[in-house]
């Protein structure tokens, strides 16, 4: 290491002789730093996406490596938001690749005590044997002597932060069933 | 505002910037109250008497702007002789049933140039004996009663029974000396905000609200957004750049779940499910609003429009275009409903997705027992959530009240994708979609919504398939047959969203006025047409916004047909020129025979100002070129509602059920029409006057955090969340903490007759007591986001509330209810029963229970509070179901045999 370079790596000579007196940016800089590259630049791709929290609604710029999400930023061309993210948003990136998350079915038998596996493939078939089922049992072709083809035996509550085409097939799916009792936070 | 849409508020601030004045109206000192030029501390649940004082204001001083209010509002429209106000029935309008608590509207209607009753024949009936409905505000009724005869006006607005003049009767005891006594805010404060509104509305300036949940979650909510509509239609602040009444609504979709509802009483676009009382056809259903003047009289064409979308070639004239594949209403089938029909054993199977509302619906006990009732449920999450897991952990395994090995509930819980791992739209507060672009797969078992209802529709039609069974019609004819790639067989987004957009012969469609009534058209949702016009996904657009003006409208897709400014040929005078060049939005182009502006004009491009219909011109052909308000029958701003309301046509203060104060307008204290359910674990805590009201003296309000989101389920298991807001906590005053001797930091019990619950102490200024009817009134501030899971465990304050509706929508009353707060942990187990059950029959000599944290055994199972004075109406009353078996008493001996 020569004398320069030495001198160089000193920050407060940085600090003074430089361009950041107040050494808030290069003059403080450590050669571990300068070697490291931000992850947004890292990224394979940047996907355009919206904050799934509030109903500001919010640009987000979702950054992906390897298949995994690895940085969430505010989408500065967002007329919006203009860049912004309050911290629930700053936190999306936590929401999405949290360890907790869920990515099994869980089942619980009835007067069960613990959780157990299930095959998703099994589950959608149980789930659709009990609709029939359930539906078989309460169907009512009339009400005080009119008609009304339909089941009160299954019921729906939706969250607000579902897509309108999961929403839209979801209302398709459950008319077409017969079932009336669907709700959403949206009255809540 | 900051903390809840805390990105929205930037605009605000900019604003301010720019000179506006900002006012914050809140029962808490928040961040946006440090943002604010003036913060308006008020008694909780009083917002009509507030906002009713500002009306007043403007009527006494004349302040409205008389033009805009004789041009577009109903002002000039004559009442029929027999109206009868609440100043007179002290506290009801005419047409109330004391037997079936509800209204009947015909004396709400105009009188018209036929003479006699008016309006439609009779009047639409409030009540039709056999169960209430919902209201109809946002649904067809919207636009106002079909009418052959024109109503009678005076646009000198000097006839005695003109709407402008019972308008101002109304709102004359409104004073400022009575938003002093029933609202708390001194008079001096009133009116410095009553100036700053009045100064800055008018033909130079507008003045805009913003409001959230604060205002709906009431037994008078849809009265309170009346109120505001009401004052900004007088001060001509609708349909113009810088006015309006901005809802904030909570979530990233909650618009677009309303717009595309489920919701029980909708079909998408605002249109009614059927009622198998009032539509047994197509014919039936369409015919209210297919005579109206206003684009609801295309209801036809879209009503067939949808029936063509979903059951596609099976749809045809011969069949009513399978009208009757949809399930009929009969009444009330809101959430709460359901619950009490769950706990009653109706109710076997249940689908709770992306909702958490063990811990986010009122009286979560309630929902609990519900859950633990039923013969399945699937749950569909991010994470393992609380009505997932009320079987193992939830607080009535805690009491006793319920054990894993007695519940038979059968519980299927779903991994979902998360809002990176699936394309789809949101609808934001604007009514803006904006397109996501799916980033990675999710892992594993996770799916989003749309392949689990897409793959549950195909599993139910291969088990259906070759039925001869009429019931199986609706789902084997279903159109069905989305696209789907990948490994995982994920159904392609863009092509529901076209669904829903709508197609005719010549593919994607353009604009809901090219719907047809024949079949030759299908759409999903009609206010939706146009986000994909040209085969274009409109919602995806993304030019910068450093490359267009901020009215934006090549980012995301506005419903309707892109329009960003509602009502905004509002923005100029009936003669089509803007009222001022200051606030110049939209405005007629007569070189060019056209609308034009910054905005897609909210009328039909080319119809001049000066258009007036021929006598069978209909749906939007029927209103006059200088007709702002193009979804109301007569094309005006509504300041009285004929119909439309179930709990009077013009807002009145009332207090919230379980206020501690009496009425200080009228004898009728609450809402006369409110909906409540009588069942065991849905006491009322005594009001004002009751015995008991004392065991329950403070008001307590529920509110969000900038750092959790609604029930936590997506900010209960985050770090990083967790860390900024730790720990379930209560707002109280000094003075309070004061009287009842509570610590900051430490803990503190909050009791209802519903239950009890725990939270750290915030002693704080940003709680004031105020002054209310010659007493000092406290209250309580509590953030509703904890649960028994999650990295941050709480108690529920929802666990609180009782289940109490607005009787037009069925919204819980979650903003003002009474309380006790004292000092130290609830008690735990069995005790906690003990506790609230001495609450609920006043202990010893019907006083509040002693101040120490309680170990008795006295008073179980002892009755709620007797019937409230304003209870539920028929249709509700008698629910004597009981919670699962066995009953709770005998399931706590046995616990404590051990
Ligand atoms: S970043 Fe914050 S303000 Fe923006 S949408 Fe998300 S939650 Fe709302």
């Amino acid at each position: 290491m020569g004398i320069k370079q030495w001198i160089d790596g000193w920050p407060v000579y940085r600090q003074l002789t430089g361009p950041d007196p107040l050494g808030r940016g290069t003059a403080a800089m450590s050669r571990r730093t300068e070697g490291l590259t931000a992850r947004t630049e890292q990224a394979d791709a940047v996907v355009r996406s919206v904050c799934p929290y509030c109903a500001v609604g919010c640009g987000q710029r979702v950054y992906v490596k390897d298949g995994a999400v690895t940085q969430i930023e505010g989408d500065p061309d967002s007329p919006i938001s203009r860049g912004r993210l309050c911290p629930k948003g700053s936190a999306s990136k936590q929401l999405v690749t949290n360890p907790d998350r869920l990515t099994r079915v869980r089942y619980r038998r009835p007067y069960g005590t613990e959780w157990e596996d299930l095959p998703l493939e099994r589950a959608m078939e149980m789930i659709a044997d009990r609709v029939l089922e359930t539906r078989r049992a309460t169907w009512e072709d009339s009400y005080e002597g009119r008609p009304v083809r339909r089941t009160m035996g299954i019921a729906g509550l939706g969250g607000a932060t579902l897509d309108n085409e999961e929403n839209y097939l979801m209302k398709k799916l459950y008319s077409a069933m017969g079932a009336v009792q669907i709700e959403n936070q949206a009255r809540i | 505002m900051a903390e809840a849409h805390p990105v929205g508020f930037q605009w605000v601030m900019e604003a301010k910037l720019r000179g506006a004045t900002v006012v914050h109206v809140d029962p808490r000192y928040t961040r946006t109250s440090a943002q604010a030029d003036l913060h308006v501390p008020i008694r909780t649940g009083t917002d009509i008497a507030f906002l009713g004082g500002l009306v007043n204001y403007v009527l006494t001083h004349q302040k409205d702007f008389r033009e805009y209010v004789v041009a577009y509002t109903n002002a000039p429209m004559i009442l029929r002789e027999d109206f009868r106000d609440t100043d007179e029935l002290d506290g009801l309008f005419s047409g109330f049933d004391p037997e079936g608590r509800a209204y009947s509207t015909e004396t709400w209607a105009y009188a018209t140039e036929g003479g006699g009753s008016g309006g439609e024949e009779g009047g639409r009936p409030g009540h039709r004996g056999h169960e209430q409905e919902t209201a109809r505000p946002e649904q067809h009724g919207m636009g106002g009663a079909s009418t052959a005869d024109r109503p009678l006006t005076d646009p000198t607005l000097r006839h005695p029974r003109c709407v402008y003049q019972v308008l101002k009767r109304h709102f004359a005891r409104y004073t400022p000396e009575l938003v002093a006594e029933v609202c708390g805010v001194p008079e001096e404060l009133f009116e410095r905000v009553a100036e700053a509104v009045t100064a800055n509305s008018g033909r130079e300036r507008t003045t805009a609200f913003c409001y959230a949940v604060g205002w709906t979650q009431h037994t008078v909510g849809v009265q309170y957004i009346r109120t505001a509509a009401i004052l900004q239609s007088l001060l001509g602040n609708i349909g113009r750049p810088g006015g309006g009444i901005m809802a904030l609504r909570g979530h990233a979709s909650i618009q677009g779940s309303t717009d595309i509802p489920t919701l029980y009483n909708l079909l998408p676009g605002y249109l009614p499910m059927p009622d198998a009382h009032d539509h047994p056809d197509l014919a039936a259903y369409v015919e209210p609003d297919s005579q109206k003047a206003g684009w609801w009289g295309n209801m036809r064409a879209y009503t067939v429009s949808l029936l063509k979308a979903w059951w596609g070639e099976a749809a045809t004239e011969d069949n009513d275009f399978c009208f009757d594949h949809l399930p009929k209403t009969t009444g009330d089938h809101g959430t709460y409903r359901t619950v009490l029909d769950q706990i009653a054993g109706k109710v076997k199977g249940y689908f709770v997705v992306g909702e958490n509302p063990a811990v986010g619906s009122a009286n979560g006990k309630l929902q609990r027992l519900g859950l633990a009732n039923l013969d399945w449920l699937v749950v569909r999450d991010l994470v393992e959530i609380e009505t997932a897991s009320f079987w193992k952990d939830g607080p009535e395994i805690e009491t006793g009240e319920l054990r894993p090995e007695e519940i038979g509930t059968e519980v299927f819980l779903l991994p979902a994708a998360s809002h990176t791992e699936k394309d789809g739209s949101f609808t934001n507060t604007q009514r803006l979609l904006q397109w996501r672009h799916k980033a990675v797969e999710p892992a594993g078992d996770a799916r989003s919504e749309l392949w689990f209802y897409y793959h549950l529709g195909r599993l139910l039609r291969e088990r259906l398939a070759g039925s001869t069974d009429p019931r199986d019609r609706p789902l084997l004819d279903l159109t069905w047959d989305y696209p789907v790639s990948g490994e995982r067989a994920e159904p392609d987004a863009a092509a529901v969203l076209r669904e829903i957009n709508g197609v005719g012969p010549d593919g994607a469609l353009s604009t809901y006025a090219e719907l047809r009534d024949d079949g030759s058209t299908a759409c999903g949702c009609w206010i939706y047409c146009g986000v994909y016009a040209g085969e274009r996904n409109r919602a995806a657009a993304r030019t910068p916004r450093s490359e267009q003006d901020e009215v934006a409208l090549d980012w995301g897709w506005a419903w309707p047909a892109n329009r960003r400014i509602l009502y905004n040929r509002a923005s100029a005078d009936p003669q089509g020129r803007p009222w001022s060049e200051r606030k110049r939005y939209l405005w007629w182009d007569e070189e060019r025979g056209r609308w034009t502006g910054r905005d897609v004009p909210d009328i039909s491009v080319d119809k001049h100002p000066d258009y007036r219909p021929s006598e069978d011109a209909r749906a939007q052909e029927a209103l006059g070129g200088d007709a702002p308000f193009i979804m109301q029958n007569d094309g005006r701003a509504w300041l009285f509602a004929p119909e439309g309301t179930l709990d009077g046509p013009l807002p009145t203060h009332y207090e919230p059920t379980e206020s501690p104060c009496g009425n200080a307008l009228y004898g009728q204290r609450a809402n006369p029409v409110l909906q409540t359910y009588r069942h065991p674990e849905n006491p009322l805590n005594p009001a004002d006057g009751a015995p008991g009201a004392d065991r329950f003296p403070y008001v307590f309000t529920t509110y969000r955090l900038t750092e959790h989101h609604t029930a936590g389920g997506m900010s209960r298991t985050l770090p990083y969340l967790n860390e900024l807001q730790p720990e379930f906590f209560c707002e109280v005053s000094p003075e309070l903490a004061e009287e009842r001797g509570l610590r900051h930091l430490e803990w503190a019990t909050i009791v209802t007759a519903r239950t009890a619950i725990e939270a750290r102490v915030l002693v704080t200024r940003r709680m004031r007591p105020l002054k209310v009817r010659g007493r000092t009134l406290h209250q309580v501030g509590l953030p509703y986001h904890w649960g028994h899971g999650g990295l941050s465990p709480g108690d529920p304050a929802n666990d609180l509330l009782a289940v109490v509706l607005d009787p037009n929508v069925h919204i819980q009353e979650a903003k003002a209810a009474s309380c006790d707060i004292r000092p130290g942990r609830r008690p735990r187990g069995p005790a906690l029963l003990d506790f609230v059950a001495e609450y609920r029959s006043g202990g010893e000599g019907g006083a509040r229970p002693a101040d120490r944290v309680h170990e008795g055994q006295s008073a179980r199972g002892a009755e709620p509070p007797g019937p409230h004075e304003d209870g539920a109406p028929d249709g509700h009353r008698g629910n004597g179901h009981r919670p699962p078996a066995p009953s709770r008493p005998d399931r706590r001996g046995r616990k404590r045999d051990r």
